[in-house]
């Protein structure tokens, strides 16, 4: 395995998956065999503390201690839940995982119901990862067979079984108590927070939901050791990144990239810079629910603390680049429609918010732009903070739209006093 | 108690409490929509937000929503802070982005939670310019118009249909700002609940139905507190009038019984006042006289020879009125004599022995209950509603070992998810509540007796022992004798409605055989347990007692015999007279009709199941010659005149005259008004008859004026006409007249509680049936009840009688092969339904349904195949 790219540098070159053999051959289950045969719980816990390993969902928080939320005392079955419900605009990375190693996922959830006593597994994954489904799946039969699943795994005395679970499709089973509500068979609104899902998750009971790059980190530190992995990065949150790219680049695509890799890196060396013609006018760091960046924060590190002092999120690490061609009123026009679209409809903030903020920026883009429209839509983006609303949805919906109306505010204007779209 | 700053001043609240709820409690204004008190919060509507401040140097604060927020001690809130004032009036403006503005044209217009709502945000206006979502309305049934258009998603509705009131034919559909509640398609709504979506909406989406074919607005209305006369549970209403007719009724929030919520039948059944089959003039011979002729006849006849029927459901005054005219000793009680056999065991069981009924507020902290042959929601529907909620109780350990506070209602219901607590049901076929039962068990009523004396015996071994039970029932009695046990609040729910002292003196062993098990009777009628108290003989006595005259109160006799034997009965007396409100099959036979006054034009008193005398009032003034049926039969002038005479010669009743304020009850000097003070219309309403504003009509015989002059101070709780006070104009200014929310009214929950058990146990009742055994050529037809249907007067209201069953025989599948789909039963023909649940040898016929009726059943009888 190339040492620095533990994530996808053993992924085949054809784009198969790694079969249950291969993936054992590059080190697969080691991890596995190291955590049942000779570590505790706590141990694992520990040593993912110790790597610095922060959620990769989009939130950074430390996957150590949301696994230290599950006391020893608290009653069974408890659940182990992968989010694979990819469904942030911009966002490709887990499906990356999950087609190409899911042998990877299914170690890092097993590590992950070790460390938190859990009996059960659910990998959530997006309905349209048809292919993805297909070899998680696959994966998953083969670690029966194998003995990594089930009863009394390695002889270690532990057991635990893992499902897959297609997602009905909607953004908001991503959100993870609304996943588990879906999960349920409810719904997908979310859940009031606390209790966190620790305390109550799935069917009641003491849950530990993790995002599925999150878990496909676990087994190399647990092979290779928290140093090791905090090695990896150039920034002091530990490990690797799936970065990605999207717009009017050269090559979009996806990377693995040491944790702090700069913007300018992953977008002029990885990305191979703006298409000819075309100049930077912003980026979404990390996906459609983050806040803008300019030409003027490429130097910034993508880790968690440095992209938010650049005003912006790590969120999911794929990012999505406007040029000075494309419209940046039809971007966030198309954004906020997304947004809109999948608010569940519990709380007022979100449902009435979205569906007037995407009816007034269509209006813009179709010319019918009016004077006050400005200050409403600034409106409703403090009318989204956080805390207003029940769940994130709208706060992440309010960041491109709030920082669009700082960067961008001309554009803005200029459809409001010409009646148009300068860009049509 | 917990000490909370709101805007830098110290307050106490209940710190287990939400600080929506305790501001609410305080008086404060602070708006809400998706917060019930009955329900809880689930933080849905984000309109009762207030700004937190960490402590009192923080400057900064953050929003919060006070429903969400647990009161704990020394938080800081601001209520006034300008941020937090904003935000509210934000909310509102989202609300209405697609709300239509109907309000002139909406039925809620007037008593809307969201106009008050808007009102106290200060949102005025409207900055959104682009259309509105609309939807398509649906048909509910004949008791809920459905607008979604006015919708604003506060998700109380689809919470308290599936989640409270356990139905699954209504939900939400779709998202974001398209959420939609209804049905997956037009139809009657199956929940006998349903109707509670009237006032739980905050808005116009669903509206009264029969209300809309008589509309009037809730300030144009005359309104009295009343009580529901649909089933014995005595649940609190609030009649309302308008030119004479009764318009609707809404909930009359009572601490102890109904709380916040009515059945069906009890919400919509009223319209037998406005029936055209209403009797409005004395009849002689079939013949309209005068009043003045028909009291000359009545002091003719009655001053003969002549015995009295009672009612039970008609007052403890008019029967006691009856009773005076007739002498003791010839007053009878209105039910045959082996219901009155039933009903004087259970009142001995609940007036002599240890267990006491417990309140439906005490019925749903019990933990496990065992419903011994009852059909709960079709007999005493409230009850259900409220045992419901009682298998909630155990599983709120879990909640408690995990920190929730029990008010926080979906992290609660996430927590719990599919666990109950155990309720055991046994009973003669399918019940409503069989899907939160533990168990069910069906038989015949013999055997539904047996069990219940196994469980008995099982709980303590001095309680007899059915012999040769089999093994499998055995068991059941040991888990549900096993549940009660380990229960902290044990009830059992038995009653009279199987016709059986076995299973009456089964449930009364079991409860004696646990000490604190606490025993709850179902009671069909307004006054059932009122008219036991009365200790009168069964009608059926008369027949020994040679008299000319009967004199029936507000009975049908056709609802107690079967056609033939009541027309014997009649005919044993040459005057038969009958004061009656509507026409039916007895009237139809008397010489003498008298026009008698309904509820809702009458004061008087019931005693409900659990023994508590609470007093109705009238909200129609009188229209002569209708009037109380003690008014007919006595010389009193004045009601408490009349209940002061009662008391005296029953002193079993004696609390009669403290259920209520008497009339000479004032609050600064004035009477409590009927009409609020935006009544309109008063010179207006009968211009073109007179346009001299008559004189308000008199009412001697209460507190209450027919008129918007008087006192407008709160009233105690039985003297309360509407639920109303400045910037709350819908039903949820209930809040301001509790003494907590969700507790008990000021001044106390309206009326007095007669029977509060506590007795030694007297000995445990050892007769026991011998196991059931069906017949070759004979079936045992037992009463299967209906909510809409078997109750005798909500059958004359139209939305009622819409969805009443017609007659039917039910029978095992098996035991249908021989017949066809036509059966001939008790000379009639009538349809076939196969019922699963029905034991063998068991044959299910609708109560109170003709031609049925008045059969006393169980009873056997052939069913004969039809060619």
């Amino acid at each position: 395995m190339p040492e620095d790219k533990p994530l996808t540098g053993n992924m085949r070159p054809d784009g198969q998956a790694l079969d249950r053999e291969a993936y054992e051959r590059a080190g697969g289950y080691q991890g596995l065999r190291k955590a049942l045969t000779g570590m505790t719980r706590a141990a694992v816990i520990e040593e993912v503390k110790a790597s610095n390993l922060r959620g990769r969902g989009g939130a950074g928080f430390s996957t150590g201690l949301k696994w230290s939320f599950v006391p020893e005392t608290v009653p069974h079955p408890r659940y182990v839940v992968a989010n694979g419900d990819e469904m942030e605009p911009g966002t490709f990375k887990d499906r990356l995982l999950v087609e190409r190693d899911p042998h990877q996922l299914v170690e890092g959830m097993i590590l992950a119901g070790y460390a938190t006593g859990a009996d059960t597994g659910y990998v959530f994954l997006r309905g349209e990862y048809k292919l993805g489904a297909q070899r998680v799946a696959q994966a998953i039969a083969e670690a029966y067979g194998a003995g990594y699943l089930g009863k009394d795994i390695l002889h270690s005395g532990y057991s635990f079984e893992l499902y897959l679970h297609l997602s009905a499709g909607r953004y908001m089973c991503g959100e993870e108590t609304g996943m588990l509500n879906a999960l349920e068979g409810k719904r997908a609104n979310p859940r009031a927070k606390p209790p966190f899902p620790p305390v109550s998750g799935l069917f009641g009971m003491p849950t530990t939901i993790n995002n599925v790059e999150t878990l496909c980190n676990v087994p190399h530190i647990i092979r290779n050791g928290a140093a090791w992995f905090r090695g990896l990065s150039r920034s002091k949150d530990g490990g690797t990144k799936l970065y990605g790219a999207s717009g009017k680049v050269k090559r979009p695509g996806l990377w693995e990239l040491p944790m702090g890799t700069t913007i300018r890196e992953i977008l002029e060396e990885h990305a191979g810079g703006m298409r000819d013609g075309l100049r930077l006018r912003g980026l979404l760091p990390g996906g459609a629910s983050t806040d803008f960046l300019t030409g003027e924060h490429l130097d910034t590190p993508m880790d968690f603390s440095e992209v938010q002092k650049a005003g912006s999120r790590l969120g999911t690490g794929t990012m999505i680049i406007l040029d000075d061609q494309t419209c940046p009123v039809g971007m966030v026009s198309n954004l906020e429609h997304f947004f809109a679209q999948e608010s569940c409809g519990w709380c007022t903030p979100c449902w009435s918010g979205l569906g007037w903020v995407e009816r007034i920026l269509r209006a813009m883009e179709e010319g019918r732009g009016q004077p006050g429209d400005m200050e409403k839509l600034a409106f409703q983006t403090r009318f989204w903070g956080s805390g207003h609303t029940f769940c994130a949805l709208a706060p992440g919906a309010a960041e491109p739209l709030q920082s669009a109306l700082k960067y961008f505010r001309a554009d803005f204007e200029q459809h409001i006093n010409e009646k148009r779209c300068p860009w049509k | 108690m917990a000490t909370v700053y709101v805007d830098n001043r110290a307050y106490e609240m209940d710190g287990e409490q939400n600080l929506l709820q305790g501001c609410l409690q305080l008086g404060m204004d602070l708006p809400y929509f998706c917060w019930h008190p009955a329900m809880g919060s689930v933080g849905a509507c984000r309109q009762c937000a207030v700004k937190q401040f960490k402590d009192e140097k923080d400057q900064h604060g953050r929003i919060v929503m006070a429903c969400m927020t647990p009161a704990a001690e020394g938080t800081r809130i601001s209520i006034r802070d300008p941020e937090a004032v904003e935000f509210r009036k934000a909310i509102i403006e989202g609300l209405m982005i697609n709300h239509p503005h109907d309000c002139p044209v909406c039925d809620e217009g007037g008593e809307c939670h969201l106009q008050d709502m808007t009102v106290m945000t200060g949102h005025n206006y409207r900055r959104y310019t682009f259309e509105k979502r609309t939807f398509r309305n649906q048909y509910l049934g004949p008791f809920l118009n459905h607008e979604m258009n006015r919708c604003i998603q506060c998700y109380r509705c689809v919470r308290f249909y599936r989640e409270y009131a356990g139905g699954n034919d209504f939900n939400a559909f779709a998202l974001r700002n398209i959420v939609f509640f209804g049905r997956d398609r037009d139809g009657v709504l199956e929940n006998e609940f349903a109707g509670n979506l009237v006032e739980v909406c905050p808005t116009g989406v669903f509206t009264d139905a029969t209300l809309k074919r008589h509309y009037t607005r809730k300030w144009d209305l005359r309104m009295a507190p009343s009580i529901c006369v649909h089933c014995g549970l005595g649940c609190n209403i609030t009649a309302a009038e308008r030119y004479g007719m009764l318009r609707r009724l809404v909930n009359r929030y009572h601490g102890e019984v109904n709380g916040y919520f009515l059945c069906d039948r009890g919400r919509f059944g009223y319209e037998f006042v406005n029936s055209e089959r209403r009797i409005r003039q004395p009849l002689l011979e079939g013949k309209a006289v005068s009043k003045e002729d028909a009291l000359t006849r009545l002091r003719e006849l009655a001053s003969g020879s002549v015995i009295g029927i009672g009612s039970p459901r008609a007052s403890l005054e008019s029967n006691f009125a009856l009773r005076s005219l007739v002498g003791e000793n010839r007053f009878y009680a209105g039910i045959s004599g082996a219901e009155s056999r039933l009903w004087k065991l259970m009142l001995a069981i609940l007036r002599d022995g240890p267990a006491r009924t417990p309140s439906l507020r005490e019925t749903e902290a019990c933990d496990a209950v065992f419903i011994l042959g009852e059909d709960v929601t079709n007999i005493s529907p409230r009850m259900a509603l409220s045992l419901r909620q009682s298998v909630r109780r155990q599983p709120m350990e879990i909640v408690e070992q995990l920190h929730i506070p029990e008010w926080m209602d979906h992290a609660v219901r996430e927590a719990v998810q599919e666990k109950k607590g155990p309720l055991f049901i046994a009973s003669v076929s399918a019940t409503r509540l069989d899907d939160i039962a533990a168990h069910t068990y069906r038989a015949a009523p013999d055997d539904l007796a047996r069990l219940g004396f196994a469980v008995a015996h099982a709980l303590n071994s001095d309680a007899p022992e059915p012999a040769g039970l089999p093994e499998s029932v055995r068991a059941l009695a040991g888990k549900i004798a096993g549940a009660l046990k380990a229960a902290k609040h044990p009830l059992i729910v038995s009653g009279p409605s199987l016709a059986g002292a076995a299973i009456i003196q089964a449930a009364a062993n079991i409860a004696w055989a646990l000490p604190g098990t606490k025993l709850a009777f179902t009671a069909p009628e307004a006054n059932s347990t009122g008219l036991a108290m009365m200790e009168a003989p069964a009608f059926d006595a008369a027949q020994a007692d040679a008299a000319d005259t009967v004199i029936i109160l507000e009975n049908d006799l056709a609802r107690r015999f079967p056609a033939s034997e009541m027309e014997q009965f009649l005919a044993r007396f040459r005057h038969v007279v009958v004061l009656e409100y509507l026409e039916n099959a007895t009237t139809a036979k008397a010489e003498l009709v008298l026009p008698a006054a309904t509820f809702a034009e009458a004061a008087g008193s019931l005693v409900n199941n659990e023994g508590r005398v609470q007093r109705f009032f009238p909200a129609l003034a009188p229209s002569p010659p209708v009037q109380e049926s003690w008014r007919w039969l006595g010389s009193w002038n004045e009601f408490d005149d009349l209940a002061a005479a009662l008391a005296s010669a029953m002193p079993q009743l004696a609390a009669v005259t403290q259920a209520a304020p008497s009339a000479s009850f004032r609050m600064t000097g004035a009477k409590v008004p009927r009409e609020p003070h935006r009544y309109s219309g008063r010179t207006a309403m009968l211009a073109n008859i007179s346009v001299h504003e008559p004189k308000p009509p008199a009412d001697p015989n209460s507190p209450l004026a027919f008129s918007m002059e008087g006192s407008p101070d709160q009233p105690p709780g039985a003297l309360q006409p509407f639920f109303w006070t400045p910037g709350w104009n819908s039903i949820q200014a209930v809040n301001k007249f509790q003494e907590e929310i969700a507790g008990a009214l000021r001044q106390g929950d309206p009326g007095v509680r007669i029977l509060e058990g506590g007795g030694s146990n007297p000995g445990f009742f050892d007769v026991i049936p011998a196991a059931f055994e069906p017949r070759a050529d004979e079936w045992l037809l037992v009463p299967l009840y209906h909510i809409f249907g078997s109750e005798e007067l909500s059958r004359y209201a139209p939305a009622v009688s819409q969805l009443a069953p017609h007659a039917y025989v039910a029978l095992n599948p098996r035991d249908a092969e021989k017949f066809g789909d036509e059966v001939e039963l008790l000379g009639q023909r009538v349809p076939l339904t196969k019922v699963a649940e029905i034991p063998p040898g068991v044959a299910g016929v609708p109560a109170g349904v003709p031609p049925f009726a008045g059969f006393g059943f169980p009873m056997w009888s052939k069913i004969a195949r039809l060619p």
